[in-house]
């Protein structure tokens, strides 16, 4: 098979995919603009050395290895990669680290405490909220940034607020049910 | 099963090659003298016949660990649809252990039976039967051993939570977990235990959560993007900006200068690798790459035209009577055309894959519904025996049909080749709206008739690209005929892209087309749409789940349009019966349709977690708002223009109706399908509702804003002329 085969790399670590053809380029690297970025993660201070334009979701995700937070479209229009900064809902795809410096950021992995599960995570498991999983996570922290806001909402409010959150599998209804069983449960706490 | 039945099976059938053999199979579960037994279910059988088979061996669906925790391997894999659960409630309950004790292993290539792939509603159908007869056998034998080790006759003998004891003396037990030592069981049974019978459930047929919950709503659960190896590099691929595009001149060297970027060239494969996925990303926007895009002739609006120009020859798949002589027979005549528009599958989680070669070995980590057809797919493309490719599936995010096909793990691996490093390729939203295997476009033509009595004499019906699935007349017509053109949407180079099985491939086409015909002869008729339904029925599964709709919803007889906004539809998808009733408010000087209300009776037979199946009940019914209302796939020739959830809009949170689900107890049918039937009925009960609400009757899905506009201005229009 004559194929064109080249793996080339920046900094001269082109490889050799094929022996027919070999290709290692000289090398002048754009060198990009590292930023040491430090933030509160799920309670604890954390510190990143990274291109600070590069979005929270991929620097959660790579850099940090938390992957319970997800990309769907990357553009923010599913809620996958929801996540609170300073308790308020933001989409990660989206959000840059520069923004985080010194703030607060929480996942879905700092929700449960001591090992106990948040009542919304409760209330997701009591009724079914969910199937693939995959929304499971966004849907749950949109939810939380919610009820910080608004602890006893009404239907028309949880709709209206979880509307930005797309899942596919059509869990929607019990998605419902179980945010206001976990407002009742909450009573306003955190 | 009867033969008919075949037609619910996905047509695009995966056919693989070689067979799991005996010697293979002891190297991956562990030695020891193991004597098969015959699996008599014709079921089963049937599976078999289809494509490798399930193994007989019960151990390949089973083992028991020296803790008492019991592994359940199966080749199917998790979406969403809840076989996890309902899987190892069969397990459990044929085996007598508790449902917390099962550990479920799906869709590894390397430890799991062999298994066609997860579509078809065909898990608890096909795959259920030999898990149970599989635990059940296994249960017996541990009963004969464990006779033996207490000296006990083995009919004094009885298990309950993994433990056999006395029933004469309880304290004289023995665990299964002491018995089997976390090895294979080599005894086998001359006789094949009965399954159990419904009334001896202890497990099945109750309603327990998901058992993947805890995992999920933790941020725990792995799905393949999550996966993480040593020295791993991300892929982005540069794509072609339609399909058939030839690539011109490119220039990659600005990618190349960024730090830690590799550019990879081999063949059509251009990508950039990088260890962070959005460096990778932006390293591809660097490159500058020139196609030729070929001219555009067909579109999302002339594409019926050319569809209809393009049609494979028809198969006659159904016939009785004579559809010339029953025209002669009718009354009134209908003939009308129905469309619908392609439709995304757009999964939450993209197709995603990470491969890792090592030697003459390969492992992917892959989001996929067909693992063991994907292993044989890598396995071509590396030129790696299949035997040295393992495929491992992770949560998958969705699936809908979608994930049966999918170049990414292929795309993966050769990278992993041509790189010596583990690579992800993880598909971007729009990646995945270009290469996705789409619900076909597709033409449904109906001529039919009834007598003045209100029976339906004739029904000549045509589907073009659909396929059969979901065609089958079940109202009683003397003279039918149904004819298939171009089986299971085929038509290759047909379509300007990939299409492939959609959530109940077919049937949503064909119901949504039949059930609207129903509908205008009904009103024709003068008749209530259900009890014009029912007077042409005779089959008691579907007037069951019409009635039992019909008091969910509290139905009252009215002739359509009757203002009020009701609609009725009935289908059967997966050997699933359901009807679906359904209240929509059409504003009309917007053209927007709210479905306020959906009900929807399901008979799916003997019920393994009634929870489960009222879950994939309103999760068809939320998903079939979407393709009832807005998808549709724009494009122009070979360019999609569809690229996000901006223009191609799935169901959400403030569209959604009352939702009530009834499952009817029919406990005289063995399990059937749950995870798609109760979307086939979504576009006919809306679009029946729709004209319930305001005398417009549409005749193509999606019905969106615009359409009903047009509808209802040529209401007015023909308002006008009547005058």
């Amino acid at each position: 098979m004559a194929g064109r085969s080249e793996v080339r790399g920046g900094k001269g670590r082109g490889l050799v995919a094929r022996q027919d053809r070999i290709a290692v380029l000289d090398t002048t690297t754009e060198v990009e603009s590292m930023e040491n970025v430090s933030f509160a993660l799920n309670g604890k201070q954390v510190s990143v050395t990274t291109n600070s334009e590069r979005m929270l979701l991929w620097v959660l995700r790579t850099d940090l290895g938390l992957r319970g937070t997800k990309c769907g479209c990357g553009v923010g229009l599913c809620g996958a990669c929801t996540v609170l900064v300073d308790m308020k809902v933001v989409r990660s795809c989206v959000f840059p680290v520069k923004d985080i410096k010194g703030k607060e950021v929480l996942t879905i992995e700092g929700l449960a405490r001591n090992g106990k599960l948040h009542p919304i995570q409760e209330a997701f498991i009591k009724h079914d909220a969910l199937q693939c999983g995959f929304c499971t996570p966004g849907m749950i922290l949109s939810a939380y940034g919610l009820l910080l806001n608004n602890p006893q909402p009404t239907q028309e409010e949880i709709i209206q607020s979880m509307d930005g959150n797309l899942c596919r599998c059509g869990s929607h209804t019990r998605i419902i049910r179980a945010i206001e069983s976990a407002a009742k449960e909450m009573k306003g706490a955190r | 099963m009867k033969e008919n039945e075949s037609a619910n099976f996905d047509s695009r059938e995966i056919v693989t090659h070689g067979s799991l053999d005996r010697r293979e199979f002891l190297q991956r579960v562990g030695g020891g003298i193991v004597i098969f037994f015959t699996l008599g279910d014709s079921s089963v059988l049937l599976a078999q016949r289809r494509g490798r088979g399930y193994p007989e061996d019960f151990n390949a669906y089973l083992r028991i660990g020296e803790d008492g925790r019991v592994t359940c391997f199966s080749g199917k894999i998790e979406m969403g649809q809840g076989v996890i659960t309902s899987l190892a409630q069969m397990l459990a309950d044929e085996l007598d252990i508790t449902l917390g004790s099962v550990d479920m292993r799906m869709g590894d290539t390397f430890l799991c039976p062999w298994d066609m792939g997860t579509f078809g509603s065909m898990s608890t159908r096909f795959f259920g039967p030999a898990l149970r007869a599989a635990a059940a056998e296994a249960r017996a034998v541990l009963l004969e051993l464990a006779a033996e080790y207490l000296k006990v006759p083995k009919e004094q003998m009885t298990a309950k939570d993994g433990i056999i004891f006395d029933k004469a003396q309880k304290k004289n037990q023995v665990t299964y977990a002491q018995l089997a030592k976390g090895k294979t069981i080599e005894r086998h049974l001359k006789q094949k235990p009965d399954l159990k019978a419904v009334s001896e459930f202890n497990v099945m047929g109750k309603a327990f959560p998901r058992v993947d919950s805890l995992e999920k709503v933790t941020g725990k659960a792995l799905y393949a993007g999550d996966i993480r190896l040593d020295g791993m590099l991300y892929a982005r691929i540069l794509r072609p900006p339609a399909h058939g595009a030839k690539l011109g001149r490119i220039d990659t060297s600005a990618a190349e200068k960024i730090e830690g970027v590799q550019v990879v060239r081999d063949d059509d494969l251009i990508v950039v690798l990088h260890k962070n996925p959005d460096e990778a990303e932006n390293a591809l926007a660097k490159i500058k790459a020139q196609f030729d895009v070929p001219e555009a002739h067909v579109d999302d609006k002339n594409i019926f035209d050319h569809l209809l120009k393009n049609a494979q020859r028809g198969n006659v798949a159904a016939r009785a009577g004579d559809v010339e002589i029953g025209e002669k027979l009718a009354d009134t005549t209908i003939e009308e055309t129905y469309l619908n528009s392609y439709v995304a599958h757009a999964p939450i989680e993209t197709h995603t894959a990470l491969a890792k070669i090592e030697g003459d070995k390969a492992t992917v980590w892959a989001s996929t519904q067909a693992p063991f057809t994907l292993k044989e797919q890598i396995a071509r493309v590396l030129g790696f025996s299949s035997e040295n490719v393992r495929v491992v599936t992770p949560f998958v995010g969705g699936g809908f049909g979608g994930k049966v096909a999918g170049s990414q793990a292929a795309e993966a691996a050769r990278l992993a080749k041509l790189t010596g490093k583990p690579v992800q390729v993880a598909w971007t939203r729009a990646e995945e709206f270009f290469y996705d295997t789409f619900r076909p476009a597709a033409i449904v033509k109906i001529k039919s008739g009834t007598a003045k009595s209100g029976r339906i004499v004739f029904w000549d019906y045509s589907v073009y690209f659909a396929g059969q699935r979901g065609s089958n007349l079940y109202y009683d017509v003397p003279h039918h005929r149904t004819v298939v053109y171009g089986e299971g949407g085929g038509g290759a180079g047909a379509h300007p892209f990939a299409t492939g099985p959609w959530r109940a491939p077919g049937n949503n086409t064909n119901s949504f087309a039949r059930e609207s015909q129903i509908d205008i002869m009904a009103s024709k008729a003068r008749m209530d749409p259900l009890e014009f339904r029912l007077k042409n029925l005779s089959d008691e599964r579907m007037i069951r789940v019409l009635k039992a709709a019909a008091e969910k919803f509290g139905w009252t007889p009215s002739k359509s349009p009757s203002g009020r906004g009701f609609g009725v539809a009935c289908g059967i998808d997966s050997g699933t019966y359901v009807a679906h009733m359904a209240e929509v408010a059409v504003d009309e000087k917007t053209g927007k349709v709210r479905v306020k209300r959906v009900v929807c009776a399901q008979d799916m037979g003997v019920v393994i977690n009634p929870e489960g199946a009222k879950l994939q009940m309103e999760g068809c019914i939320t998903m079939g708002l979407g393709y009832a209302l807005t998808e549709e796939i724009h494009f122009s020739g070979g360019e999609i223009r569809d690229v996000n959830f901006d223009t191609y809009e799935i169901s959400r949170f403030s569209w959604l109706p009352k939702i009530e689900t009834v499952l009817i107890k029919a406990e005289d049918v063995s399990p059937q399908g749950g995870g798609e039937p109760a979307i086939i009925c979504m576009g006919g009960v809306i679009a029946n509702a729709i004209y319930d609400s305001t005398g417009v009757r549409l005749f193509q899905l999606p019905m969106t804003p615009n359409r009903v506009k047009e509808g209802l201005a040529s209401r007015a229009r023909e308002a006008i002329q009547a005058k």
